[in-house]
């Protein structure tokens, strides 16, 4: 199966409204999905430029943004994406 | 993100710096609380009305006006923004006063005391009613009652009570408040007294409406970089754990904010520690019993307005901020200095350091990162002159000034006998250990104070607090 890119916005914009806690996403990802998935902090998405800071934090999963997101979200996505390819 | 308050205080304040950078900011405020509250979205509050109303409030707190001086409810910010100057005297009077309340904000949340809630069963027990040493508790209806004319809140029956029933209610401002110095005013909201204020910022952090304000210094010190005028960075030790990416590339993202240079305020910590390991030494040899740290500017306000009498415990050595400032005016005389970090009191300390011009904290500072867009892990690192010691980076940390002049006496003197103890936190009994270490029945001779539990990385302003 080819791997998930999760990509976690760590712009400053993010990173103060509520990107921090999403840089540990990589230990928080269950065992068993762990090779499946690859996380990576990147540089500005250029979300946050629209005028839209309040959708802030920012993700990219499988080159999809994800507004807002959060360790639940990103999780749950995770899980459906992998639920679809089996 | 650990709560909507925090989340709609660091955005507004990116709104500011983009507004700053517009030609137009006199308008450009007067439109912000529209376009973040549009009649047909959502609101945080009973109505997108009552946010924009509030959302005022707030940009004036950023623009340094404080809610008290409102004296016009009518005047429009874009008029505030036009009478501003940019004036020392009128800087420093802002930070010896850095909080003020959004009356408009606060929910003048009811008196604290305690209720019997639904989970009430009307026991047969009832430990409530037996426990309570004033008999305030009876029972009508197979539910426990409270005579709040008799209740003195000891709660004894919440504490007791075998189904949880008997809760309290708070007032989270006053509850954190260590001092006492936020109360009701006369029309039912939150009012500080400054006279018993310690500018710790544990009402700023505790307030769930956000109603308790930082003056903010964003207006003049980009004001002053955008006009060229030479200005340094000094950047508080607990700099190095807030950002994503090392510290050197926090530096290099700061210089890109136009700042001259960038200095480490460890450096000062650094003779903090020497002049602080000497001043204790001598001050033992002479025969005192006890000296206190001088570092954290809000156990200095306590001890000034709460127990004058333990003043000449507190050590006479400046802090790193004054030192460092004074390594800069020393070399620099002409620059401004901006010292950045994640606290309160430090403005107020500032406003008394003839050699500090202005204090930002470490959520000023991210917005105005975030505001232009400048990413910490894309910087190249900064080319530090001369890293500072381990022991003085440390010096944010609890206990992190014990350890370095504990290492620093230890150099100098090795059978040197400290006994030390760390007051981690000033809380509603610090007043009684206080009085209790300067009793000398306490076997301590070198108290570390500081006003934030865990030190200053976990100061009001910081981002990475737990």
């Amino acid at each position: 199966m080819e791997k998930i890119t999760l990509e976690i916005c760590c712009g400053t914009t993010c990173y103060m409204l509520g990107a921090a806690p999403l840089l540990k996403m990589e230990s928080l990802i269950p065992k068993e999905w762990k090779e499946d998935v690859d996380v990576s902090a990147v540089p500005c998405l250029g979300e946050c430029l629209s005028n839209k800071l309040c959708n802030a934090p920012y993700v990219r999963i499988n080159g999809k943004i994800m507004e807002k997101a959060t360790v639940e979200k990103i999780l749950d996505s995770i899980q459906k994406i992998i639920k679809e390819k089996q | 993100m650990s709560n909507g308050a925090e989340f709609m205080r660091r955005e507004l304040m990116i709104r500011f710096v983009r507004a700053f950078d517009k030609d137009n900011m006199a308008d450009e405020l007067d439109q912000i609380a529209v376009q973040l509250r549009p009649k047909t979205g959502n609101s945080s509050r009973c109505c997108v009305y009552h946010d924009r109303a509030v959302i005022k409030y707030r940009l004036m707190a950023l623009l340094g006006i404080s809610s008290e001086e409102e004296k016009d409810e009518t005047k429009k910010l874009s008029e505030y923004f036009s009478e501003l100057k940019i004036d020392p005297e009128e800087n420093n009077k802002r930070a010896a006063q850095p909080l003020t309340v959004c009356s408009a904000g606060c929910s003048g949340c009811p008196e604290s005391r305690y209720i019997v809630t639904g989970n009430c069963r009307g026991c047969f027990a009832r430990p409530c009613q037996y426990n309570c040493p004033v008999g305030a508790i009876s029972v009508f209806d197979q539910v426990s009652r409270i005579d709040y004319s008799k209740c003195i809140k000891c709660g004894k029956c919440a504490a007791v009570c075998p189904f949880n029933a008997i809760i309290k209610t708070t007032v989270p401002c006053e509850e954190a408040c260590p001092v006492k110095a936020i109360k009701k005013n006369e029309n039912g909201t939150a009012e500080i007294d400054f006279d018993k204020c310690i500018f710790c910022g544990k009402c700023f952090n505790a307030c769930p409406f956000s109603a308790i304000m930082e003056r903010s210094a964003l207006f003049p010190v980009m004001t002053h970089l955008k006009d060229g005028v030479k200005m340094i960075a000094m950047v508080a030790p607990a700099a190095a754990t807030q950002f994503p990416g090392t510290i050197e590339q926090l530096f290099t993202a700061i210089s890109k904010l136009g700042f001259d240079n960038i200095m480490e305020v460890a450096l000062g910590a650094e003779l903090t520690t020497q002049n602080e390991a000497k001043e204790f030494k001598e001050r033992m040899d002479k025969g005192e019993k006890l000296m206190t740290t001088s570092c954290c500017p809000s156990y200095i306000e306590f001890v000034n307005k709460h127990l004058p009498a333990f003043k000449k415990f507190v050590s006479d050595t400046p802090t790193p901020m004054a030192f460092a400032a004074r390594l800069v005016k020393e070399k620099y005389p002409d620059v401004k200095t901006v010292f950045i970090g994640p606290c309160i009191s430090k403005r107020v300390e500032a406003s008394r350091t003839p050699e500090v011009d202005y204090v930002l904290n470490f959520e000023e500072l991210g917005a105005m990162l975030a505001g232009r867009n400048i990413d910490v892990i894309s910087q190249k690192p900064w080319q530090l002159p001369r890293p500072a010691i381990a022991t003085a980076r440390n010096f944010a940390k609890s206990c992190g000034v014990t350890q370095a002049v504990l290492t620093e006496l230890m150099g100098a003197n090795s059978d040197f006998k400290l006994k030390t103890k760390f007051m981690d936190g000033i809380d509603k009994k610090s007043l009684t250990m206080l009085k209790l270490y300067a009793s000398g029945k306490i076997p301590v001779n070198f108290l570390e104070v500081m006003a934030c539990k865990g030190g200053c990385v976990n100061g009001p302003s910081s981002l990475t607090k737990k």
